[in-house]
């Protein structure tokens, strides 16, 4: 956050003061507290304060002349007031007199949060507005995107541009080349990096779940549902919804997709009340859409409204050059998190490095070297200590095929031939990786 | 770490390292006979959690850098309809609950693994806060808030570089 924003609480309660302020100190912002409305209004005649939460009722003068007292002081100060009993009059009033909301006590501390993220949105934006010249171009959030290819740098331009606009945007990449990396990477540059990031991996449910996930349910929906659930769709309000995987959506999530996309309202399952949600969508896929729209698998419409944006990521194999960058800044991620001394790698095994093909991209990479890094002797990565340099020591001219078999039996291996966390490892997915043992012909070893 | 309610050992044990780990130190576990009745709001249906946080250095002898009380009860503040947990900034003491961590509380299937990783983050969080910390902006960082369970989800269960970074620091 570039300026922090000041908050001031002003309520004659202990806990409530204590409370909050705990709250949104913990939260990054600046803020103080005062007991009733002399204290607030002496305090304000020193400084000025993004937000108020001015408490209705206090004692001495109450929280609607003290708003009318901060609105002629300095109308740009965003007020809201808080209230033990909602009634509809003095709401009316409130919101007359210029409060930007008008909440009851206790807050839903989800509500809470978002509450002030929105003001502090808006606040932001006027902020933004200001220094609209004084703009600057360092990209936020990119640490894990590396590399100094013409590919890379393109895709940090596209980004960059692609962040500022609402429209909806499509990635596609091969397994692993690090899709939501790149969606995180938008979120994080637009204008909608104060409120939340959701993902939601559209392959791993099946169509009722995902239905639940993406709209949420009412209480009572079906048995065991003893509490509201929010959809993912409601929780990325004012915020970004990844859709990762979105080639396998079912014909008839599809529908509800679209209706949502073009609408941006909906259902909880259960639920009759119609929920907005202002988001922006973001979806991945490693299939060619397009000749799914061909042959029918996917809707032509939905396609359309999504694909306004495409970013294509190139597989790691199309970037060599990138690899060292890529091997020294994953060196320097898992030493650090292992809190361990920066070690070095041989040049042998980077050589071997630029030269393997990834089809796992960068996160098999990523693997290897965090794998690497554990087995190894603690002041360098050996060529041993990777994949390839086990299989060089036996075979120097083995096959890429004879490569990847042996990495899928030790990935295998290693998780106990739990297909689907092998596959998670792996970063392809279970089908892939079933193809892959029936090709090899794999047998778990007794 | 101080078990507050009933808990499974195994279960305990499971979340003392994966704090140890992520702290890099050793996790004392404590079970703690608390008579939760005192700390009970008939009128919110939800315990204290201000008086809880207070309360619980007095439920062990020994004594230790960092404390986490550990509950199974709803627990709530004045302001706020419920917390998942709380601890002072900067001080010692923390507590957390299972509560509404649980699947079961919003209609899906019950999920013993899912309870365990937003526990093992929900405590590393607080804890962040005995440290000092506040927010993380970095969507991965365990230290960004998370008011709604799932939100929980959407984060790993470690300190970001910067984070770990201050920690050091504060240390010194
Ligand atoms: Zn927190
Ligand atoms: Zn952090």
């Amino acid at each position: 956050m570039a300026e922090k924003i000041s908050i001031l609480i002003v309520d004659d309660e202990d806990s409530v003061r204590d409370s909050l302020l705990n709250w949104f100190i913990e939260d990054g912002y600046e803020v103080e507290a005062a007991e009733n409305a002399k204290k607030a209004l002496q305090l304000l005649e020193h400084r000025v304060f993004n937000i108020i939460l001015v408490d209705i009722k206090m004692p001495g003068m109450d929280g609607l002349e003290l708003q009318r007292r901060i609105k002629a002081l300095n109308s740009e100060s965003i007020v809201i007031i808080m209230t033990a009993f909602a009634s509809v009059e003095t709401a009316v009033q409130a919101l007359k007199d210029g409060a930007y909301d008008y909440v009851t006590k206790p807050f839903d501390p989800d509500d809470l949060s978002h509450l002030i993220r929105n003001a502090g949105a808006q606040i932001s934006l006027s902020k933004e507005n200001e220094a609209l010249k004084k703009r600057v171009t360092t990209l936020e959030d990119i640490d894990d995107i590396i590399g100094q290819s013409e590919a890379i740098r393109r895709l940090l331009e596209q980004i960059e541009s692609v962040a500022q606009s609402n429209s909806s945007v499509i990635i596609t990449g091969e397994s692993g080349t690090g899709k939501e990396l790149v969606a995180r990477a938008i979120h994080a540059n637009s204008p909608r990096r104060y409120f939340p990031l959701v993902s939601v991996h559209c392959g791993a449910l099946t169509e009722s779940l995902l239905e639940s996930e993406l709209f949420g349910h009412e209480k009572g929906a079906f048995t065991g549902a003893t509490f509201n659930r929010k959809g993912r769709f409601e929780m990325a309000d004012g915020g970004t919804i990844f859709l990762d995987e979105i080639a396998t959506v079912s014909p008839k999530m599809q529908i509800e997709l679209l209706r949502v996309l073009e609408t941006k309202s909906f259902h909880r399952v259960g639920g009759n009340k119609e929920i907005t949600s202002d988001f922006r969508v973001i979806c991945a896929t490693n299939r060619d859409l397009k000749t799914m729209v061909h042959n029918g698998t996917f809707r032509e419409d939905l396609y359309y409204r999504l694909n306004v944006v495409n970013i294509t990521i190139p597989p790691l194999r199309e970037r060599p050059d990138d690899i060292p960058l890529l091997v020294n800044h994953f060196i320097r991620k898992y030493c650090t998190s292992m809190s361990r001394d920066l070690i070095a790698i041989e040049p042998t095994a980077m050589k071997q490095l630029e030269k393997f093909e990834f089809p796992g991209n960068v996160r098999e990479l990523e693997n290897m070297i965090e794998r690497a890094i554990v087995i190894g002797n603690g002041r360098e990565i050996r060529l041993k200590d990777l994949p390839m340099g086990r299989e060089a020591v036996d075979s120097p001219v083995e096959s890429l095929e004879e490569i990847e078999k042996k990495h899928i039996e030790q990935i295998l291996s290693k998780y106990e031939w739990n297909v689907s966390r092998s596959a998670r490892a792996l970063n392809v997915d279970r089908v892939t990786l079933y193809n892959k043992i029936r090709k090899y012909g794999l047998k778990q070893k007794k | 770490m101080l078990s507050c309610s009933q808990f499974d050992r195994e279960f305990l044990r499971q979340v003392a390292t994966a704090v140890g780990n992520e702290y890099r130190t050793g996790v004392m576990t404590e079970e703690c006979h608390l008579d939760l009745n005192p700390f009970y709001n008939p009128t919110r249906r939800q315990y204290d959690g201000d008086r809880l946080l207070r309360h619980i250095p007095l439920c062990t002898a020994s004594h230790y850098t960092k404390l986490v009380g550990l509950f199974r009860v709803d627990i709530y503040i004045p302001i706020l309809t419920y917390i998942f947990g709380q601890a002072i900034l900067g001080k010692s003491d923390a507590i957390a609950s299972v509560f509404r961590l649980r699947n079961e509380l919003y209609g899906m299937k019950q999920d013993e693994k899912l309870l365990l990783s937003r526990t093992v983050k929900e405590v590393i969080h607080e804890l962040g806060h005995t440290f000092g910390l506040i927010h993380c902006q970095n969507h991965a960082c365990v230290m960004r808030s998370s008011t709604y369970v799932e939100e929980i989800d959407l984060k790993s269960s470690s300190l970001c570089t910067g984070c770990r970074e201050q920690i050091a620091h504060g240390k010194k």
